[in-house]
């Protein structure tokens, strides 16, 4: 076999082939790698192990012969420090979490889309930018801190405006969790109506079409899974937000009839309670199962987004 | 010329998914031949250099079947795919500056392989510059970015970067349809005088191209290869097959 | 007479000026109780706001005096819990985002960590006490509450980190395989020096989040009250339970009685006001990067 012909000498030509790592370099390559996949894993682990640690705190009160899942999930009564006659039923706050979270959809996904629809297509450079790095900053705003602003701002507000006896109540709780939710909305709404493709913009306009008959004809029907994941995601932030709704809807455990009664959700029961439960007692291990309820519940609401968002992404 | 293949291809075949992109196809490359590869788009002709130097492997739906041997060791078994990866060369179609300075640009490979001596990796990186007809236009500025370049000096930078690891096989993908004329047929020259040193594939879809410079050309089609031969018989006007004639003369395709 | 405007077109018109106004009504409607509300807090904490509110240290049972043990106990809780959350939140995104392939297992990760995300922050509070506190015998201290904090903020850290990383092109990282660098060496010399400033905007953002937060802490470390000397730098010992901005905030307005109206104003304004600080930071921080883009 010939040597190939070249302008070069032989061994020069070659000083990179024969350059070999060092084997530090290689293993703690090698090593980082494996770092790099443990951290990749760790989410795993840790979901796995806040559903472990809530739950193992929580399962002996199902064996327990005084306890009774119906009762927990069904009954209205909660009495937990009661000397004769306990009761662990968290209907109430179930109730409470529900219509608080309803109240707060029901005003921040008009005002959330509306708000989105207006950044995306009516609005351009400037503007844009202000109002997006606001809706950034409101997304920031501290959940105690918006509790604050419930008992002492919203409240005050509402008993001189409505009336209400009371001002911490479920229009309160309801108000300041719409606000919360408000920046989710808008900037997945904003994706969804950013993933409407140009052209169909173009085409309508060519058409001669007004900005407001592209968006009620086109745009809004062609975004539509993807504003349902940004109702789904503003759900789950209002099933799972404590601080703000602890502060801010009062503390009756009942079952409201009207937006100014006052509740406690879910997530505001454990939140006031748990200090004074002693551990593993039975009062506490119900406050974890109702952990686990939560947990599953938040679970559903944001696989169910998640599924819907990446209904839009394949498209 | 010497007549030792150096690249052996057996059966090769390569799907997405469903789609099959490469439908069997064997084929031998000799060493230090300018090897032209032409072929309507989605002919199979990059994901051929994709499955040679095994980056296909970054493809996750890609399904590969039969051999590749390169210098009679097949890519697909092969233990160390980093020493393959720097024994191929590869120029892709469209102009690639890594964010990094020109100077790092070039010495990147050579440090990735281990070398770690300034006074080797100057020398490399000058080299691999005039090379690629860079040198002059570059020598003072080594420092600058070279994202920021232009788009055909970037593309010499690109060819540059392919030649710091030193290899024996070269792939070009196209290297032509983002720079202008004047540009290209700079490179050619480049290619004509590197084809001394090592083993040039040439992938174009300007049959002209392949004309001016490949020693034997292969007409690729929906994943089959139509004809293979020496180019002065494709471009001759009677070549074997009908459709190589009809592609060469823009007749179809 | 072609381009006449008939009633059809005026009515069109009147149509589309009443959109534009409606919607910008509906985004102005969640700007302007912001501004009206930091402007009544302020207003309001006005009394207090002074240097020395940030380093007295509460007086008189917490009814009046400054912040300065919740403000430090914040500062621990906050370096802690993202000296565990960024590494690891950055690795985790490197994984996902360089090394995993499509497969069922890499699917579930994902899973995870978007289920994570949305775990209530009270959740997370029960799981740092049966885990932190109980299982692994820390106790309530700060290293309780700061694990705790860690693996709330770690879903986001690696949200934003996989965004910025994303954000590189892919033909960069192709080049550098092709010329045989290893998937690391890839990723080191141009994937994370390229996407640096996203990652760095994203752990920026967990910094106010962490501050933020109540809940999590509330069962796990922090405590309302703590004697620490005025101007002390280092009050606490890891071991130990701390006072937290956010916690002293609830504390204040919810369970001690008679507090000198101001001092929750201020304190709220304090956490406003921190927040608002971190986030310009990292606008700035980004913008300042973005006009450096090397491509």
């Amino acid at each position: 076999m010939n040597t190939p012909p070249t302008s070069r000498p032989a061994e020069e030509s070659f000083a990179v082939r024969k350059a070999t790592r060092p084997a530090w370099d290689v293993l703690s390559e090698r090593a980082l790698e494996i770092l790099i996949y443990l951290c990749g894993i760790s989410a795993i682990v840790f979901v796995l192990g806040i559903f472990f640690f809530v739950f193992k705190e929580a399962l002996p009160i199902l064996g327990n012969s005084h306890f009774s899942l119906t009762q927990f999930l069904f009954s209205d009564q909660w009495y937990p420090t009661s000397e004769l006659n306990k009761r662990y039923g968290v209907f109430a706050m179930i109730a409470g979490t529900f219509s608080v979270t309803a109240l707060a959809m029901l005003i921040a996904v008009p005002f959330g889309l509306g708000a989105a629809i207006y950044i995306s297509e009516f609005c351009g450079g400037r503007t844009k930018e202000t109002l997006k790095v606001v809706i950034e900053l409101l997304a920031a705003i501290p959940s105690v801190v918006w509790g604050f602003i419930g008992l002492t701002v919203m409240s005050r507000l509402i008993v001189n405006y409505t009336g209400a006896p009371v001002g911490v109540n479920i229009l309160n709780g309801g108000i300041i969790l719409a606000l919360m939710s408000v920046p989710i909305i808008v900037s997945i709404g904003e994706d969804a109506l950013k993933a409407v493709p140009d052209s169909y913009r173009e085409a309508g306009l060519a058409l001669g079409a007004t900005r407001w008959q592209l968006v009620r004809r086109v745009l809004l029907p062609a975004a539509k899974t993807g504003l349902l994941a940004a109702v789904l995601l503003g759900v789950g932030r209002g099933v799972g937000e404590t601080m703000a709704v602890l502060m801010a809807t009062g503390h009756a455990v009942h079952i409201p009839h009207g937006i100014f009664d006052s509740v406690r959700t879910l997530t505001a029961n454990i939140a006031a309670e748990l200090g004074e439960a002693p551990a593993n007692s039975d009062h506490y291990r119900v406050l974890f199962l109702t952990g686990v309820l939560l947990f599953a519940l938040t679970f559903i609401v944001n696989l169910a987004a998640d599924l819907v968002v990446r209904g839009i992404r394949r498209r | 010329m010497t007549c030792t293949p150096t690249i052996a291809v057996r059966d090769l075949r390569l799907a997405y998914g469903q789609k099959e992109a490469i439908r069997g196809i064997s084929f031998e490359i000799l060493r230090n031949e300018i090897f032209g590869i032409i072929g309507p788009a989605q002919s199979g002709k990059t994901s051929l250099l994709h499955c040679l130097n095994r980056t296909i492997d970054f493809t996750p739906e890609a399904r590969v079947s039969g051999s590749i041997r390169v210098d009679g060791e097949d890519v697909r078994q092969t233990r160390n795919i980093f020493a393959l990866r720097r024994k191929i060369g590869m120029v892709a179609p469209l102009p690639v500056g890594l964010p990094l300075s020109i100077y790092d640009n070039v010495a990147f490979a050579p440090r990735c392989a281990g070398m770690r001596r300034r006074s080797e990796l100057e020398a490399i990186v000058e080299q691999c510059l005039r090379q690629a007809a860079l040198w002059d236009e570059v020598k003072d500025r080594l420092d600058s970015l070279g994202t920021k370049l232009s788009g055909g000096q970037q593309q010499r930078l690109t060819i540059a970067r392919a030649l710091s690891h030193q290899p024996e096989i070269l792939c070009l993908d196209e290297f032509s349809i983002a720079i202008d004329p004047v540009t290209t047929m700079r490179i050619e020259d480049v290619l004509k005088e590197l084809r001394r040193s090592m083993t040039i594939i040439l992938v174009t879809n300007l049959t002209q191209q392949a004309r001016r410079l490949a020693d034997r050309t292969l007409f690729l089609w929906k994943g089959r290869i139509v004809e293979l031969d020496h180019t002065d018989i494709i471009f001759s006007g009677k070549p074997a097959n009908r459709q190589t004639y009809e592609y060469v003369n823009g007749i179809f395709g | 007479m072609m381009f006449a405007i008939t009633p059809h077109v005026r009515r069109k018109q009147r149509h589309e000026t009443i959109a534009k106004w409606v919607f910008f009504g509906m985004a102005a409607s969640m700007i302007v109780p912001l501004v009206l509300i930091i402007g009544y807090l302020v207003e309001r904490a006005w009394p207090s706001l002074s240097l020395g509110f940030l380093i007295d240290v509460p007086a008189r049972g917490m009814k009046e005096g400054g912040v300065w043990p919740a403000l430090v106990g914040t500062i621990y809780l906050v370096v802690l819990s993202l000296a565990v959350s960024a590494p690891v939140g950055v690795l985790a995104a490197v994984y996902l985002n360089e090394y995993a392939r499509d497969n069922w297992f890499n699917r579930i990760i994902n899973l995870a960590v978007i289920n994570l995300a949305g775990v209530p922050s009270i959740v997370h509070a029960l799981f740092g006490l049966g885990a932190f506190v109980y299982a692994a015998r820390f106790g309530y201290s700060i290293i309780s509450a700061s694990l705790t904090l860690a693996i709330m903020t770690l879903p986001v850290i690696i949200a934003s980190t996989r965004e910025a990383l994303a954000s590189v092109p892919r033909t960069f990282r192709e080049a550098c395989w092709n010329v045989g660098a290893t998937r690391w060496q890839t990723i080191k010399a141009v994937v994370l020096p390229n996407s640096i400033s996203g990652i760095l905007t994203g752990i920026i953002l967990q910094v106010s989040r962490a501050a933020g937060e109540t809940a999590p802490i509330m069962f796990t470390g922090a405590v309302f009250f703590k004697a620490v000397q005025k101007g002390d730098f280092f009050p606490y010992r890891l071991h130990e339970q701390c006072m937290a901005l956010s916690m002293h905030l609830y504390t204040l307005s919810t369970q001690v009685p008679g507090v000198k109206e101001s001092v929750p104003f201020a304190t709220a304004v304090l956490l406003l006001g921190a927040v608002i600080l971190v986030n310009a930071t990292a606008i700035i921080l980004r913008g300042y990067l973005r006009a450096r883009k090397k491509w």
